[in-house]
Order: C-alpha cells, then structure tokens, then sequence
C-alpha cells in the first residue's frame, strides 16, 4: 500500500463502505465518500439522514461499525478525535464549544497556549488571534471576554480557534445556521481561501442556495444512504431539496388569505428593554402573522422576552386595550401570550426529561387533578400532539434529547400550544431545521393564524418572513427602523433597512 | 447481536442507564447486609437491623428534605446545626413551664419545633433565592449562626429537658413501637412515601424536577424558579424540625456539638441514592436506601474487627466519593 504515492487521481480522503448501527438501528448504510485537495464537497439531507454520524466517523468521535477510510490512499483508523487531528482533519462543531469567561485570545490558544520560558506570552496570543480573527473578516477585538459576544462572533471565534490546528481536510458542520447573510458571505469567502490553499473542506448545511454558492460537490444522504452525488454545477438547489426529502417540495410558503380590518390584540409604544432595546411601538392584530427582521444582535430576541416578562423593561404594553405589565412569563401565560425561544435546547425543552415531561410542563395546572398529576390525560395529550404536530418519533418514552431538531421544535410548539394562547411569538422557528419539518412548521403557523391567533415571528432568514408575514418589522441597534408589507417585502428592502446602508437613516 | 469479530462495543444504551443508576444503591444495600451476614452472626438478627434502622431515622428524614434541594439545583450545608438549633429551642420551651399540663406543654413544643424548623428553612431559601447568594455560601453563613445561637443557648454545656413528666411521655415516640415496629422506622417510611408522592406525582414536584434540569426551561415555562426553591428549602427545615421530634425524646438533651457532620451524612445518603448533585433527577426511596447504607457500614464496623470504630468518620467520607464516581460512571454512555 504505501509505495502508492499520493497522485492526482488519488483523493485526500476517501471513505467506502462506511456504515453504522447502534443496537439494531442502522443509521449509515455504505457510504463511499471522498474529498479531493482543494475542493468544497457538501454533505446534505434531512435532520437524522446521518450527516452527523458520517462527520463524527470522519472526524474520529465514532468508529465506524463497517468500512474503512483513506488519507492519500493509505487506510487508516482514529482512536479519537485527536488522532484525527493529528492526521490534519479538523472539524468545526455547530454548537459553541467555547469558555464563556475567557477572552478570544484565551479562548483561541486554550490547551495550546504560547509561552516564554514559564510566562504566558499574552502579546503574541493576542496579536495570534487578532490576526486569526480578522481573517476570518471580523474585527473583534482579542481581549473581550466571550460571554460579551454575540452568538456569531463567538462563532467566528471557534472557527478561528480550530483553524489554528494544521489541517488537511476542515469539517463544517452546518457554520451558517445562526449567521446574518453578511456574516454568512465573510464566512464563505473564508471557506474558498482555505479551498484556494489546497485544503480539502467538507461542507454540511441546510442552507441550500448556499451550497449551491460554495459547493464544487455535493452529496445528498436520506435515511442513512448515499442517494446521489453531483458536480454542483449540473444541479440545481430545488433539485436538492427534492432529492433530500424524497419527493417535491415545490411549495414550501402555505397560501395565507389576508382578512381586513381586524382588531388590534396588542399595542406596544415606547417600549425600552435596557441595553437592547429602544423606544420600540408597533401594533399586532388578530390573526396576524408579523415579521420582526434584523441582524444578530440587533435586540429583537430581547425585546420579546423584555414584553413577556423574561427581562426588565420599561414602557407601555396593551393587551386586549388593558395596560400589562407581565413581571414573570407565569403572567404572560396566563393572559395568553407564550414565547418561544431561539434557544430550543437551552431554554425550550427538557433534553434529560421524557416527551410527556416536557410537553405538559407550562400546563401543568391543565393536568392536575385533586393532589396528583393526572397521567393518564398527560399520555392522552402526547399522542394527540405527535398526531396534531405530526412528531415523528418510533417511541413515545423517549428523552426529548434524542428527537431530531425538527421533531423537537414540533414539540415545543405543541407543548405552548397546550395553553390555547392568543398570541404567540416563535424566535428563529425553523433555525436548524430541514425542510421537510419547516414546510410542515410554516403550515402550522399558518393555522395557527387561520385559528384567529397572533403570531410573530423573530427570524434571520428574509426568504421565510416574507414567505408567511403579513407584514415585517425591521430592527437595527436596538430599535424598530421601518416596516414592510405588501409589494416590498423584498430581501432588498428589508437588509437596506437591518444594515442601515442608505442616506436617510434617522437613528 | 453483537458482532464477534467488531470491538467490544461500549453499550451505547440509552434508557438503561437510568433504570442501573435507581438500582445501584439497592444492589449495593444487599451486598452489604451479605457483607455483615459474614461478619458476624449477630448482624443479622431482627434486634440489630431494627435497632440500626431506627438509628438511622434521623439522617433519613433529613436526607429526605436534602434530596429536594439537591434536586431543585441547590444544597443546604445548615442541616446538623439548625437541627441542634431547634431541639434546644423545643427543649427551653419545655423547661420553661408556660404550659403546665405535660401533654399540652409537649403538643406545643412539637408543634413550636416544627414552626422554627420552616422558618429556619425558609431563611436559608431567602438568603439564596431573594439575595441570590450561592446556596455554598448561604448555608455555610446559616449553619455558623444556627450552630452559634446553639452554644449560646447552651453557653457552651448541654440543654436538658427537666420535667420528668413529659419525658415520660415523650420518650416513647423514638423508644416505642407500633405493632412491632419500632415508631421511628414508621417515620421513615410514612415521611419517604408522603416526599415520593409529593415530588413523584404533584405539579410541584415537577416543577423541582424541571428548576433543578434546566433553570431557563423552567422560567421560559412560567415556572416561579424563587418559589419552587425556596420552597424546597422549607421542606427540609420541616424534615429536620421532624428529625428533631424523633431526637428529642432519645436522650432528652441537645448540646453544642448535636448534630455535627450531620450534613455531610445527609448529602451523602442523597447522593449514595443516586440523586444527582448537579439537580434534575430526586430519587426518594434511594435517598433512604442511602441513609441505611451509612448506617450498617458503621455497624458493620462495630461488630466486626477488620476496622476500627473510630475510622468511621472517614469510610462515610469515602463512601460519598466512591457514590459520586459510580454514579458519573453510570451518567456516562
């Protein structure tokens, strides 16, 4: 085997026959996969169509049940994931594997710090990752503690810190998820230097017109097998998208009637949420689904939870025309109004607790009977919700950790649902989530506003606000800068607005 | 179903590992009662397993009472001093001869004993809920002042309860029994079944399951997280104030030193029972499998002559150590 040398028809990596199971679940089934030296290859596919297995094979975390993998021909096995790094493949996590309490420096050189003599050398850490970050097109500065950042920029910051390490083959696995189109396109300007310098990058996302942008390769799992892999330039993204799910995804928006003169269910005016947000009044109507726009960080998570009695606030809230002042969301819920947060696994759902835990959780009083929990009308209630929310899961006693992301926003929504509110904010309600499960999510919300309930919806992807708003908010620093409805709910209109690039801007 | 020819696959189970991780402290109860069976002939006999259990009915209910606030997230370090501190105060009132009649006088100091027990409780759950002061240090501060105003009451000697007639009256509640069994073992049971029901099967007992799993899912649920902890800190002022109903009548005494390291007993039945110390998951039944646990150790220790008796301090050290690491082992895929 080694006096093959590494040559141009030989891949960097190669991967056949690659499959694993747990127990008798056979979640990756003779994946043949490979990447050449400077080449992007996309890995797509639905939540739990094995894109994480596969990453977590090649990047060493798991060994592989069946098959065997090549670096310049030569088979190798990883004992773990540091072995792999050693052998130059790196990947970098989706979630933020960051210490809060550190600096970006610290961050950056953690476990492999610069010193002179026995003193850390703080300087050249500094300028290290000053300049790792400022590669990355960022420009933050290497001494703020990360905790300060927002979730991008500590994005950017891991990014920075795995790219430090030699690397041959760089794993991404789904970057853009929590990224601003601006933030997205430094990011992929990134990805093609790394390209340009002979490295070979594989490439996981949902984000389809992204793939379609960075790819050169593109490979589509579902259900654990390889159903085809194209030169990007010869496919389209709805033929993606198509190949993903199995079948047409043509329509992903639901139609929406649009019912005129409807009642105002809540006005906002001068509403401040300190440190975030400024001055913000707007109005929301009864079966009304209202966009609320902006990059990350421009404080529209804040101002939801500021209304909802998650932070302090100050300023002016009338629900139904009565003055509220919602001091927990205890209030909120009861007057009806339910937030759901960005954060589904940090703030919505119970990961460690079953499914019947978390969906009767903010409705328990709904299940009590005279001393003890009623759990036969709990059980009852999950099955009408996977029914009703269509969650797709083989198990009902299973810890809602282990549902897919799609299937656990689902269940989030089904659990908020159990409090028949009136009005219902969603934040970034389809963020990780394949398309199958947002088509179906859009529809739900949809419904919901069909039902006469009111919705927003706080999201950082234009093409879903203005597939199903009414009307969108726009927000920037802190503040409400203009509306859009109609004819110019265009991505154009909107990031001229979140960026604030024009002349009149009056903030 | 496995695959010889694969490496040993690291059982990757899923559910089964919370089912191991309940039944660890039992199996590791049996092991001992082999272990004392062994040891000496006598350890098996009736007379000693229902002297040891009786012997452990204070732990018990205190651990009962931890088990709420470890689960809820928090811990409560003040357990053996403010148990100290209420026995001394259920005791004063009793020699203080406001009430003459002997049962009314001791209806009243119960009843006073299980007031102050809340109250102290419910200042611990203050301190770390309105001051927002880690429970660590919160409860070091409480146990300093409980343990203090102890030796203050006490000036440093011992409180003793004068009247003989409530003695007499009283003694039987950790002496006696009720159909064979001697009441403080009823104790630990009726207490154990009413704190599993409670924390097993009622909305509160959820919402501590839920505050102690994840604070933020909690409070973006509309769960109050101040009210459910600081709740869970009166629970356990009631389980010891209830532990001190069962002290007094033993030797009718408290002094300085009542209760010393009850804490670490308290915590480390909790934890030996399988409940986690990070919060989120209460095991009540394991928490009172963990108190016997402790319990026979120390006997196994007395009857038998492989250790000293006075080395018994540091097994119980031990015995929290070695819980932690089986437990994490077992946490661990």
């Amino acid at each position: 085997m080694s006096s093959v040398e590494a040559s141009p028809v030989v891949p960097l990596f190669e991967a056949t026959g690659l499959s694993k199971t747990f127990g008798i679940i056979e979640v990756l089934k003779d994946i043949n996969i490979n990447v050449r030296a400077g080449e992007v290859h996309a890995i797509i596919g639905e939540n739990g169509a094995g894109k994480s297995t596969l990453m977590k094979i090649i990047a060493g975390n798991q060994p592989p049940t069946r098959g065997e993998m090549k670096i310049d021909g030569e088979v190798v096995t990883f004992s773990g994931p540091v072995d792999a790094e050693h052998r130059g493949i790196v990947l970098v996590h989706q979630e933020i594997l960051l210490a809060p309490d550190l600096t970006v420096a610290q961050n950056i050189y953690l476990g492999r710090e610069l010193h002179k003599g026995v003193f850390i050398d703080d300087r050249a850490m500094n300028e290290g990752a000053a300049k790792a970050v400022r590669d990355l097109g960022s420009d933050i500065d290497p001494n703020t503690i990360v905790s300060r950042l927002s979730i991008a920029q500590r994005q950017l910051v891991q990014i920075a810190r795995v790219l430090l390490v030699p690397h041959r083959i760089v794993i991404f696995d789904e970057p853009t998820a929590s990224l601003t189109p601006h933030e997205t396109e430094a990011l992929l300007k990134v990805i093609r230097q790394i390209r340009a310098k002979g490295v070979g990058v594989l490439y996981i996302s949902h984000r389809l017109p992204e793939v379609k942008e960075i790819a050169d390769r593109v490979t589509v799992l579902r259900d654990g097998r390889l159903v085809a892999s194209h030169n990007t330039s010869e496919i389209q993204p709805a033929d993606m998208a198509r190949l993903m799910v199995g079948r047409d995804v043509a329509k992903l928006y639901p139609d929406r009637h649009a019912a005129a003169a409807r009642e105002t269910v809540l006005e906002v005016e001068q509403f401040n949420v300190p440190g975030y947000a400024q001055d913000a009044s707007f109005q929301l109507k009864k079966g009304e689904i209202l966009g609320f726009a902006g990059l990350v960080g421009a404080g529209r998570t804040e101002l939801m939870e500021g209304m909802v009695g998650l932070r302090p606030s100050r300023g002016t809230v009338r629900h139904l025309g009565k003055p509220v002042n919602f001091r927990d969301v205890h209030a909120s819920l009861k007057a009806g109004i339910v937030y759901l947060s960005e954060d589904r696994k940090g703030k919505g759902l119970l990961l460690t607790k079953d499914l019947i835990v978390n969906l009767t959780l903010a409705s328990l009083s709904k299940f009590a009977g005279v001393l003890q929990i009623d759990r036969k009308r709990e059980s009852a209630a999950l099955d009408k919700a996977i029914h009703d929310f269509d969650i797709r899961t083989g198990r009902k006693d299973i810890l809602a950790g282990q549902l897919s992301g799609g299937n656990q926003q689902k269940l989030l929504l089904a659990k908020m649902m159990l409090l028949d509110p009136s009005i219902v904010i969603i934040d970034e309600p389809t963020r990780g989530i394949d398309i199958g499960n947002k088509e179906q999510i859009y529809k739900f919300i949809a419904n919901l506003a069909e039902e006469g309930r009111s919705i927003i919806v706080v999201s950082s992807e234009m093409p879903e606000l203005i597939g199903i708003c009414d009307r969108i908010l726009v927000m920037r620093s802190g503040r409400i800068v203009g509306e859009v409805t109609g004819d110019h709910m265009n991505e154009n209109e909107i990031v001229v607005l979140a960026t604030g690039v024009t002349k009149g801007e009056a903030a | 179903m496995a695959n010889v020819v694969s490496e040993p696959a690291k059982a990757p189970k899923t559910s089964k590992d919370w089912d191991m991780a309940a039944i660890a402290p039992f199996i590791a109860l049996a092991l001992l009662l082999v272990l004392g069976y062994f040891a000496n002939p006598n350890f098996m006999t009736s007379a000693n397993l229902l002297n040891v259990v009786t012997r452990s009915s204070f732990i018990a209910v205190i651990a009962l009472g931890a088990t709420y606030v470890i689960t809820s997230g928090g811990l409560d370090l003040s357990v053996g001093a403010m148990l100290a501190f209420v026995a001394s105060l259920m005791i004063l009132f009793l020699n203080s001869g406001t009430i003459a009649d002997p049962a009314l006088a001791l209806t009243a100091g119960m009843a006073l004993a299980i007031a102050i027990g809340a109250a102290c409780g419910l200042a611990n759950g203050l301190i770390t809920t309105i001051g927002r002061i880690e429970p660590f240090i919160a409860t070091l501060g409480t146990m300093g002042i409980y343990r203090g105003l102890t030796t203050w009451l006490s000036q440093g000697g011992a409180i003793t309860v004068r009247d003989r007639d409530i003695m007499a009256l009283y003694r039987p509640v950790y002496s006696g029994s009720f159909v064979g069994v001697p009441i403080p073992i009823i104790v630990i049971f009726v207490t154990a079944a009413i704190a599993a029901f409670v924390l097993y099967r009622t909305r509160y007992g959820r919402h501590v399951t839920a505050v102690g799993s994840n604070e933020d899912v909690a409070r973006y649920s509309g769960i109050s997280i101040n009210r459910v902890r600081t709740v869970t800190y009166v629970i356990q002022g009631l389980c010891v104030a209830v532990a001190v109903l069962l002290y007094v009548p033993r030797l009718g005494s408290t002094s300085a030193t009542t209760g010393s390291f009850w804490e670490l007993q308290a915590i480390t039945a909790v934890v030996v029972g399988g409940t986690a110390l990070r919060g989120g998951v209460g095991r009540i039944w394991g928490t009172i499998c963990g108190a016997f646990i402790l319990e026979i150790v120390g006997n196994i220790m007395l009857l038998s002559n492989f250790v000293s008796e006075y080395l018994i301090g540091a097994i119980q050290g031990a015995i929290i150590i070695i819980a932690m690491l089986v437990q994490r082992s077992l946490m661990r895929k």
